[in-house]
């Protein structure tokens, strides 16, 4: 991480936001709340770190080599926005063509490829994915909590 | 026994051995599920990461539809969607917080209600009575018992077992006959979302977990999240190469270990579709 969890905090108090906007170590984040469970003065970092993430994208201020882990990220609630609930194969594809589209590596496209074969096996990817039946619904929440309706 | 059952996104995709071991093993304890008509996804990492209001608006039109249905405890079996549904219990307790999410998901959401996870629901069913039903003690595995972030964090959500020490999956496994060893990484992060975006974390924690659990004379490692699972398990050969070592530890969800020493197959149970399959 170039800014640890307590580093954000501080950063932050000294009225320097621009650097934590601008770290990879927002999105490094995996959100294990450890740092936010041990803290000794009972601050928040991993609630920072969420509010932070959300300002960053807001102002397009993501750090170039964090870009996957935020496509995934959006891809994920379009996603969402779209089924109701997640279809993996969409998402997938629409991560790896984003990412590749972002970093022109044509590594991204065939990356975890060999698992493909590997879940079809086993049983674990299906076609036909699920959705939830009121989308229209899902679209609506969506709309009410996204900024411009705000 | 009647549960309200919100299986989550995971449990219908690729994590659906989880699920498949579930209803085996819930099925032979007689634990009826009632799954939320049309319940959505909870939003998960991505939702809390880049739009809190949708966080918390998601896992509520969950908990509204549960409340309609007259569903008292919701199982909830991944721990990121059975915490954000606590999260938002806890939030509107706030009156105008809410009715915000009422108007947001158009039902009405109350903070009332019990959400169980999986070692929540097994305690539910009672230790003593699993203890009485085992035929198959699992004398022969040394269980590292594996909680993850969630399942423990953060506290003052959650308020589940001790955040730091937790022991309630390591008593449900030492009633099946097993034994469970100490070791140091029970509640440290698998890197959980980033699968498949941030793998290089996942390999690294993954591979410090599994290597932390033989090290300290575990065969088998117990999770209750499908997202340590696929992290464990499914990318258990990834992390091999990137560290050049062999690992081959067998990940088995809790419900497994309570379904085979109720004498059900492993077949049955879906442990034939994990990637790591006995030693």
């Amino acid at each position: 991480m170039d800014v640890l969890p307590s580093q954000v905090m501080r950063l932050l108090q000294l009225g320097r936001p621009e650097r934590v906007l601008r770290s990879q170590a927002i999105w490094q984040c995996v959100s294990c709340q450890t740092c936010s469970t041990r803290c000794p003065k009972s601050a928040d970092p991993a609630g920072v770190i969420d509010y932070v993430r959300e300002r960053a994208l807001a102002e397009d201020s993501i750090s170039p080599a964090q870009q996957p882990i935020v496509i995934f990220q959006k891809a994920f609630l379009n996603n969402v926005r779209r089924n109701g609930r997640v279809n993996e194969l969409e998402l997938t594809a629409r991560f790896k063509t984003g990412v590749f589209l972002r970093t022109r590596q044509t590594g991204w496209l065939f990356k975890d490829a060999g698992l493909a074969p590997q879940l079809r096996k086993r049983d674990r990817i299906h076609f036909t994915s699920e959705r939830a039946q009121d989308r229209a619904l899902v679209e609506r929440i969506f709309a009410r909590c996204s900024r411009a309706a705000v | 026994m009647n549960i309200g059952y919100y299986p989550g996104c995971a449990l219908h995709g690729t994590s659906n051995e989880y699920e498949q071991s579930l209803r085996a093993c819930l099925g032979a304890l007689e634990v009826h599920l009632q799954e939320i008509k049309d319940w959505i996804c909870c939003g998960a990492t991505a939702a809390h990461s880049l739009n809190h209001k949708l966080s918390l608006a998601l896992p509520a039109r969950n908990l509204a539809l549960a409340q309609k249905e007259g569903v008292q405890e919701l199982f909830a079996p991944c721990p990121l969607c059975s915490m954000q549904l606590l999260r938002v219990q806890k939030e509107a307790a706030n009156e105008q917080v809410r009715q915000e999410l009422s108007a947001i998901v158009e039902a009405e959401v109350q903070s009332t209600g019990q959400v169980l996870n999986l070692i929540q629901l097994f305690q539910k069913v009672g230790v003593e009575r699993l203890r009485a039903a085992v035929k198959a003690p699992l004398s022969s595995l040394s269980a590292a018992c594996y909680y993850g972030c969630l399942l423990t964090r953060p506290p003052e959500v959650v308020h589940f077992d001790d955040f730091e020490q937790p022991t309630g999956m390591e008593t449900i496994v030492t009633a099946l006959g097993a034994k469970t060893v100490e070791w140091n990484y029970k509640t440290e992060c698998c890197g959980a979302g980033l699968t498949m975006a941030g793998e290089d974390t996942v390999l690294e924690l993954a591979h410090k977990i599994l290597s932390n659990a033989a090290a300290h004379g575990a065969n088998c490692v117990v999770v209750a999240c499908p997202m340590c699972h696929v992290n464990l398990d499914m990318k258990q050969a990834a992390a091999e190469r990137r560290f050049g070592t062999k690992l081959n530890m067998v990940i088995y969800y809790l419900s497994d270990l309570v379904g085979l020493a109720l004498g059900l197959p492993a077949e049955q149970l879906g442990i034939n579709r994990h990637f790591v399959t006995k030693a």
